[in-house]
Parts: C-alpha cells; structure tokens; sequence
C-alpha cells in the first residue's frame, strides 16, 4: 500500500516540476489518442446520423455487428493493423510500422465502433416529436441531423468521451504497432507497462495518475462546452 | 435556426482547434516524421533491461547523426521482426535461432559482441536443495523431486531456448516438462516481470547475469547455480540482409555492427555498470565466438 501513497507523492512532484521525459510522453499519449478521436469522430457523427435516419434493409444487423465490435480486444486490431502494415504485409511499402501515425490509425479503428454505436443510440434517444415537428416545419435532411443531434447532445459528447478514453487507455495495440520507442512512439499507457516490468511501481503509479488527471481535464473541457 | 448553426458552429468549432492543437504541436514538436534518417533496431529485453541500449543509444546517434529506433523484445519477435523487415538489425542471444535465421537468407552475418552467463537464481532457502549442483543436475532434481517451483519465461525468448537446451542436456523431453506439473509455470513474459514473478512465488528460474543484477533491489532472489559451460550466453548482432528485404536501411546497420565492435565502445560495454552493480556485466568479444 505504500507504494500507492508514494506513487501519488511522486505524481505530484512530476507534475509540479513539469520533469520533461514525462510531459513529453503525456503529451504525444494526449496528441495521439485527441487525433484518433478526431478522426473517429468525424467520420461516427455523419455516419451515425446518416445510420439513424434512414431505414433500410439489414440496419438492425448492422448495429448489432457494431455494437460487438465494442468488446473487440486491443491486442486484435493490433495484430490486424501488425499484419497489413509490417513491411512484408500489403500496405507495407508505406513504411509506417512502429511510428504514431500506425498508432493513429490503429486507435481510430478500435474506436470508431463504440463512438458509432454510442452515437447512434444517443440520437434515437431523442423526443421523434421533436423530429416529426420538424419535417412538419419543412427541414431538409440535413437540418434535420443537424437538430437531432443537438437534442442528443449530452450523450453524444458522452460517446466522443468513451471514445477518446478508449483510445487514450489502451496498451495493447500501442504496444504491438507502435512499439513502445523512447522519444517516439512510447505514450502514457505503454511508459507504465515497462516501468512494471522493469519493478519500479512508483512511478508507474505516478504515470497513472497523470494519465487520470488528462482524462479528467478532458471531460471537464468537453462538459463546459456541451453545457452552453 | 440560430441555435442550430451556433450548435454546428461550436461543434465545428471544437474539432477545427483540436485538429489545430494537433497539427500545431507536431509542428512544432520533435516527435513529428523528421526528415532525418532513422535506424531501427529489435533487441532482446536484457540489452534493454540493464540499460545498456540507453547507454550506447545517444553515442551512436551522435556520431552518425542518425535516429535510432529501439524495440525491445524477446529473441524471437525480434527474429520475426527482422525476418519481416520491420527492423533494420537486431541484437540477439540465441545462437541456433540466429544460424538458422542467417541460413534463410535473413541476415547477412552473425556478429557476437558481447557475452555473459546465465544463472539458475532462487529463494534463499532453496528447497530443492540444488545449490552449487550443475545446471543440468539441478534440472533434473527439480523435475525428480517436483520440490520447487520453476518459472520459465515461456516465449521463445534466448533465455527460454537456453532453458530449452539444458531440460535436453539433462536428458529430458522438454514436452513432458511443460506437462510435468504445478512445480513448472510459463510466464510468457520478459525477464523482468519473470524475475518479480519468481520472487513473489519464491520459485526458481533461469535468467541472464546483467538482468539479474539490475533487478537486484527488487527480488528476494540468489544465485542457485551459477558453474556449467552450458550458461555461456552470447550476444550478437545481425543486419536484415537487404536482398531480402531491399527497403531496410543496411548501410546504417552495417554502421552500427562497426561501432559495436569498434575497440573504445567494447571498452564501454566492457566496463557498463561496473560501478553501479560491483561487477562486470557484459564481457566485450569484438566479433569473435567466446568458448568458455
């Protein structure tokens, strides 16, 4: 138990002498796993919008196939994006193996699902009154996503959370493509399973709280600005 | 309308400086894809565990003004690594797999650099009774008698080949091993965490002497066995041979392979952490195979 309060002690001193190695490291963590989130958020809030205005044949299997890619494990899309990146794989000639931008990609894949089934089932939460008063009003298509989704807005932003915490808490897939380089592709998450390994569960413990303390300021940013 | 647009606008608005924070720090950041040339090397986690690699890292960079990417991993992934492209060179201690790996057309050359020797290391009390005994006899006792724990690393590592071998030379069959027991864990991980793991389990295990003795402070762990020409560990380096793999970077390997064995950096690995550990943790062999 010690190791905890120490842990917390040494946080605290990391965090206060702004110690360089570890901001570097938290901000690449934070760099890597915003920009996943921005991709994957780009592409789910269309996507899912489009998913839940329309009706068409198969929707319901679609969003069941989504919603159990949820639980897809971190070490499998490592794996898949390993395979199709590595050099002797077919996407291998774009040398992208061990650096951020695999990591990127790896993380938008792991996400996208969640964000998608999140936001998807945030926007048939909304009042179909409100919907249907719109039609009414003669709204296009778009406008009409456009209102569903600031009716939905609580949850959506809970769903770019999920999202973004996701990606930013994974080690998994960080580990296996980005490959856990010093001053390059080592992140927050991948920093605390090898200072485990190599018994210095200080700072470990001290990483983890830093990486918390993101994550908390995130959704305090993302809370305000939902709250306007 | 207006709440619509100014809702739209916010969310715009939310991206388009999350995008501009992104670009904008790796801009200005050391970590975006500098045009600099870069070198990756596989190692085994015992180069990188002792810290050696972060010794020799900044020394190499210096003087050929290079990047240099390391991985650390067992001797097998790195091997896979390496048979794949996906590294430039590895630094390796499993002899058999890096003669076949070279034999495949793989690698170019295999270079030993340096050496040390394995120990069998355990509690203190040692339960199986096994102290001083060699290498082999140890083993046997302890599948004999199923008196004390063992660890194995469990994944292909150099250090689970040198496990491997030395169940063989003990005249046993290392599948009935694997199945002999509850005495004999996998681990499946580094040396490491094997070495933690040891500790709080107060079992046995084989490990690598720089490895140990970095980990010294954190395990309750002595040396068992420490005398057998079978502990002989090598370290060798192998550049990807480029015919297979045209796109690894084999002029800056071949660099690293002469820096390596270059006489004032073995005099630096030579001496790498004497003062820290009280004792020499890797022996320098510039390109020559130690016998004993």
């Amino acid at each position: 138990m010690t190791e905890l309060w120490q842990g917390l002690v040494k946080a605290v001193e990391l965090i206060i002498s702004l110690d360089p190695e570890v901001m570097v490291v938290a901000g690449r963590s934070l760099r890597i796993s915003a920009t996943s989130a921005t991709i994957a958020a780009l592409i789910c809030l269309p996507l899912g919008s489009f998913i839940h205005c329309h009706r068409f044949p198969g929707k319901r299997l679609l969003i069941n196939i989504v919603q159990t890619l949820f639980s897809i494990p971190t070490v499998a899309v490592g794996l898949f994006v390993f395979v199709l990146f590595s050099r002797a794989g077919p996407l291998g000639g774009l040398n992208l193996m061990f650096t951020p931008t695999v990591m990127i990609l790896g993380q938008v894949i792991l996400i996208t699902p969640v964000m998608l089934g999140l936001t998807i089932s945030a926007l048939s939460g909304v009042d179909k009154a409100i919907t249907d008063t719109a039609i009414a009003l003669g709204a296009s298509g778009f406008q009409m996503a456009v209102i569903t989704l600031k009716e939905a807005r609580y949850a959506v932003v809970a769903a770019l959370i999920m999202g973004f915490g996701r990606a930013v808490s994974e080690v998994g897939l960080a580990l296996m493509v980005g490959g856990n380089i010093k001053g390059f592709t080592r992140t927050l998450t991948t920093a605390i399973s090898l200072e485990t390994s190599k018994g210095d569960l200080e700072l470990s413990i001290a990483l983890g709280i830093i990486l918390i303390s993101i994550a908390l300021i995130i959704n305090i940013a993302l809370n305000r600005i939902q709250q306007r | 309308m207006k709440g619509k647009t100014r809702f739209l606008i916010l969310v715009s608005l939310v991206l388009l400086s999350l995008i501009a924070s992104i670009t904008g720090c790796a801009a200005q950041g050391a970590e975006a894809l500098p045009p600099q040339e870069r070198l990756r090397v596989a190692t085994t986690t015992s180069l990188y565990d002792t810290g050696l690699w972060g010794y020799l890292e900044p020394i190499f960079e210096k003087e050929y003004g290079v990047e240099v990417d390391i991985l650390y991993a067992g001797t097998g992934i790195a091997l896979e690594y390496g048979r794949r492209g996906d590294v430039d060179v590895i630094t390796v201690h499993s002899k058999t797999s890096e003669e076949q790996f070279v034999a495949e057309g793989y690698g170019l050359e295999r270079v030993p650099f340096a050496y040390n020797y394995f120990l069998i290391v355990g509690p203190e009390a040692d339960p199986a009774g096994i102290k001083g005994w060699s290498p082999e006899d140890a083993f046997k006792k302890l599948f004999d008698t199923g008196s004390g724990s063992f660890i194995s690393r469990g994944d292909d590592s150099g250090t689970h080949s040198k496990e491997k071998a030395i169940w063989k030379q003990a005249g046993l069959d290392y599948e009935v091993i694997r199945e002999a027991g509850q005495w004999y864990i996998e681990a499946g991980r580094g040396m490491g965490p094997t070495l933690l793991m040891a500790s709080e389990k107060q079992a046995y295990t084989l490990t690598d002497m720089g490895t140990f003795l970095s980990y010294k402070g954190k395990t309750e762990l002595v040396p068992i066995v420490d005398q057998g020409s079978i502990l002989l560990n090598v370290y060798s380096a192998i550049v990807i041979n480029p015919e297979k793999n045209p796109k690894t970077n084999a002029e800056m390997a071949e660099n690293l392979i002469y820096f390596l064995t270059s006489p004032e950096i073995q005099e630096l690995i030579g001496n790498y952490g004497v003062k820290e550990y009280g004792m020499q943790l890797f022996i320098p062999c510039a390109g020559a195979e130690p016998t004993s």
